[in-house]
């Protein structure tokens, strides 16, 4: 986006992926939201912050993401009472951000839709927790709030309420489905469950360990977050983790890829009604999480991702086994995968199973592999190649019929390639070092971590304040812009069809009530 | 058909033993006598995410591998909790969550078992108690049992969920939970079992 056009000044922001930062005023923001859209750029993350401290009101930041890389809007409000543009009208997905960043700030968009989103009446409505003064009270009780869904009308038109608490072994959120016999006519979301204040949480860390609690905004993105966050600090004290370790992350994302799309593909067959691949891909995520445990000392990866580089080598005989395993891996999902394409009862299931099409998914900002199946060819890897994913060439896996098929068939895709990467990275590892020593990050200074998780783009935007403390730190997850998605993908099909459509885009809670 | 067969018998069977009950992770113990009198081996889990980061469920989805074969131990998870006689509960409990975690636990029969998972459903882990999180389960209903680990091992979980159900009650009631255990039954939500 040529931002100098629209009369905007911006300079360059610490980041890995190239990113500049722009500051805006709220015509500016508005309209660098249209060019950019108009030049095929989408919303990545919005989110405010309090700076009455330093006496700048509040911010609103607003990253994109196109062709040249990330740009940060940054808008000043210069009081509460302050509003911006609602940029709903251009990026759908805005719509939960803008009103997640007032139940947490309290400043508001122009947007028509004001109902809460992060806020279940759990906390005074007019206290907001990301402000500096803002001072929790025991006495705050759990509540519960009326939410006003939209409603459809009509002869034998009924309404089917699903959860918070659902009948598997997942996250909570609530669905309300509007339904005509068996037929979706509209799923409304309503998450923000497991909201347990990791934004806070981030305030009261020091950066140095901010990676550990960045690994546990989505548990199963442990690596992705962590590596995120360790590129946002990093790019803030100007420092390059060494080769070795950079290497050493990648075959962590790699191998974290390979263990959720096996277990996702298990799942998928459960869904569809064929349990024999449920336990023939959980026993293959098994040996993956065993192989991990005995390699990085835990079956998730957690916390082997730090700032600076790597909490532990890795040793021959492990990288040996890697090497084996991916031989072995290799030639069980080709038999599974021809099992899966021959089996009418399961492509049944899944062919024209909650579609979304490439020109749907463009207009809603449909990001990651659920992107990649509906025709959005975007993968951070191939896209803005860092190390070591530049020397590697990753191939992109792309469908477009947007189905249940789709998103199975680019997981299986995703696993054969991440399975060839994980080969590549134990075969050229390179010599050295694990881990470079970190200075006190600079205060007042802003960076950006931007990595492609399994599930898609994880960004993590970091602020640090005196003395190494961290500022504001805001972890953004892909799910963001799916979960709208899926609202659109269900329309039209059959209620049961719900649990395999929702298991096919497989979102994350957690990562995104925060 | 007949490939599905050819690797159905290639796998082998990969189940492995199960481990012995931890006596170390029992916190509180009820009532384990009647559930054993009451059902033998069988026990029905409903699992409830009270607030966690997901990475718990990572763990709990795989003891129904093949490795761990849960089923074959005579344990499943079950869609509702009026099906349960063990709460698996992952946390930190969310704000959000507190009420719909009191209703699961109400909705369940007695005599139920509480099982707490992880770092953050045993303490609130890295999460801690805020504005928007109530920290460790107990804190919300009463545990019996509590399982830490960031996340729990499989063999560890098995290990908490059998020392739930073989360790016998010392103290019945030990005043662990905050919350009255003699409250009636809540209606729960309906439609359940679309997801």
């Amino acid at each position: 986006m040529d931002l100098s056009r629209l009369g905007l000044a911006a300079a360059a922001l610490p980041s890995a992926v190239p990113a500049r930062r722009c500051p805006v005023d709220s015509i500016g923001l508005l309209t660098a939201c249209r060019v950019s859209w108009e030049q095929g750029g989408q919303l990545v993350a919005l989110w405010g912050c309090d700076e009455r401290d330093r006496d700048r009101g509040f911010s609103l930041n607003v990253v994109l993401q196109d062709a040249d890389g990330l740009t940060l809007l940054e808008h000043t409000l210069p009081s509460a009472e302050s509003t911006y543009p609602d940029l709903a009208v251009v990026f759908p997905a805005a719509n939960r951000m803008q009103r997640a960043a007032f139940d947490l700030l309290g400043v508001a968009s122009e947007a028509e839709d004001q109902r809460p989103w992060a806020w279940q009446a759990s906390w005074p409505i007019d206290r907001y927790p990301l402000r500096r003064d803002f001072e929790a009270s025991p006495k705050w009780e759990p509540g519960q709030e009326e939410y006003a869904f939209v409603r459809v009308e009509g002869d034998g038109v009924h309404e089917i309420p699903v959860g918070p608490v659902h009948a598997g072994i997942i996250e909570p959120g609530h669905f309300r489905f509007q339904i005509v016999g068996e037929k979706v006519l509209r799923l409304e979301e309503r998450l923000g469950f497991v909201h347990k204040g990791i934004e806070k949480r981030f305030e009261a860390m020091q950066a140095a360990t901010g990676h550990r609690l960045a690994g546990r905004v989505s548990g199963d993105s442990t690596v992705a977050y962590a590596w995120a966050y360790a590129q946002a600090l990093e790019a803030i004290c100007a420092v390059t983790p060494p080769p070795r370790a950079l290497w050493l992350r990648a075959l962590a994302l790699e191998r974290e890829r390979i263990a959720n799309h096996l277990g996702d593909l298990g799942y998928l067959g459960n869904d569809g009604g064929f349990a024999f691949g449920l336990s023939q891909f959980s026993r293959l995520k098994e040996q993956v999480l065993r192989t991990n445990l005995a390699a990085f000392g835990h079956r998730l990866t957690m916390d082997f991702v730090m700032p600076g580089g790597a909490a532990r080598d890795l040793a021959p005989e492990h990288a040996a086994a890697m090497r084996d395993e991916c031989a072995t891996l290799g030639r069980e999902i080709d038999v599974l995968r021809g099992i899966y394409d021959e089996h009418d009862g399961l492509q049944d299931r899944f062919r024209t199973c909650g579609i979304v099409t490439p020109a749907l998914a463009a207009r809603l900002g449909l990001c990651g592999l659920a992107g990649r199946a509906s025709g959005q060819a975007r993968d951070l890897r191939c896209d803005f190649p860092l190390a070591p994913y530049e020397a590697l060439a990753v191939r992109k896996a792309a469908a477009d019929a947007g189905d249940v098929a789709a998103r199975v068939a680019v997981r299986f895709d995703e696993v054969g390639e991440s399975l060839r990467l994980v080969r590549a990275i134990v075969d050229a590892l390179p010599d050295g070092e694990v881990v470079a020593a970190l200075p006190e990050p600079p205060a007042f200074r802003k960076g950006l971590g931007y990595v492609e998780g399994w599930r898609g783009p994880v960004l993590v935007a970091l602020e640090c304040g005196p003395a190494g403390t961290i500022r504001r730190c805001h972890p953004h997850d892909p799910s963001w812009s799916n979960w709208p998605v899926l609202e659109h993908a269900v329309i039209g099909n059959i209620v049961p069809d719900f649990p395999l459509i929702n298991k096919s885009f497989n979102l994350s809670y957690s990562g995104h009530d925060l | 058909m007949l490939r599905v067969l050819r690797q159905i018998a290639r796998t082998g069977i990969r189940t492995e033993p199960a481990p012995a009950p931890a006596a170390e992770m029992v916190v509180v113990t009820r009532l384990q006598q009647k559930i054993l009198k009451t059902l033998g081996r069988a026990l029905a889990i409903r699992q409830v995410d009270a607030g966690s980061c997901n990475g718990c469920e990572l763990e709990i989805h795989a003891l129904g591998n093949p490795y761990y074969n849960i089923e074959g131990l005579g344990i499943r998870f079950v869609a509702s909790p009026r099906h349960a006689d063990l709460l698996l509960v992952t946390g930190p409990v969310s704000k959000h969550m507190a009420i719909a975690l009191q209703r699961t636990y109400d909705a369940t029969p007695e005599p139920k078992l509480v099982v707490a998972v992880g770092d953050c459903g045993c303490s609130g882990g890295i999460f801690g108690e805020s504005y928007a999180s109530l920290g460790r389960v107990a804190n919300v209903i009463p545990v019996d049992v509590a399982i830490p680990g960031c996340p729990p091992s499989p063999m560890a979980l098995l290990q908490g969920i059998l020392a739930a159900i073989t360790t016998h009650a010392a103290e019945p009631d030990a005043g662990d939970g905050t919350t009255d255990r003699g409250s009636p039954v809540a209606p729960v939500e309906s439609g359940e079992a679309t997801s």
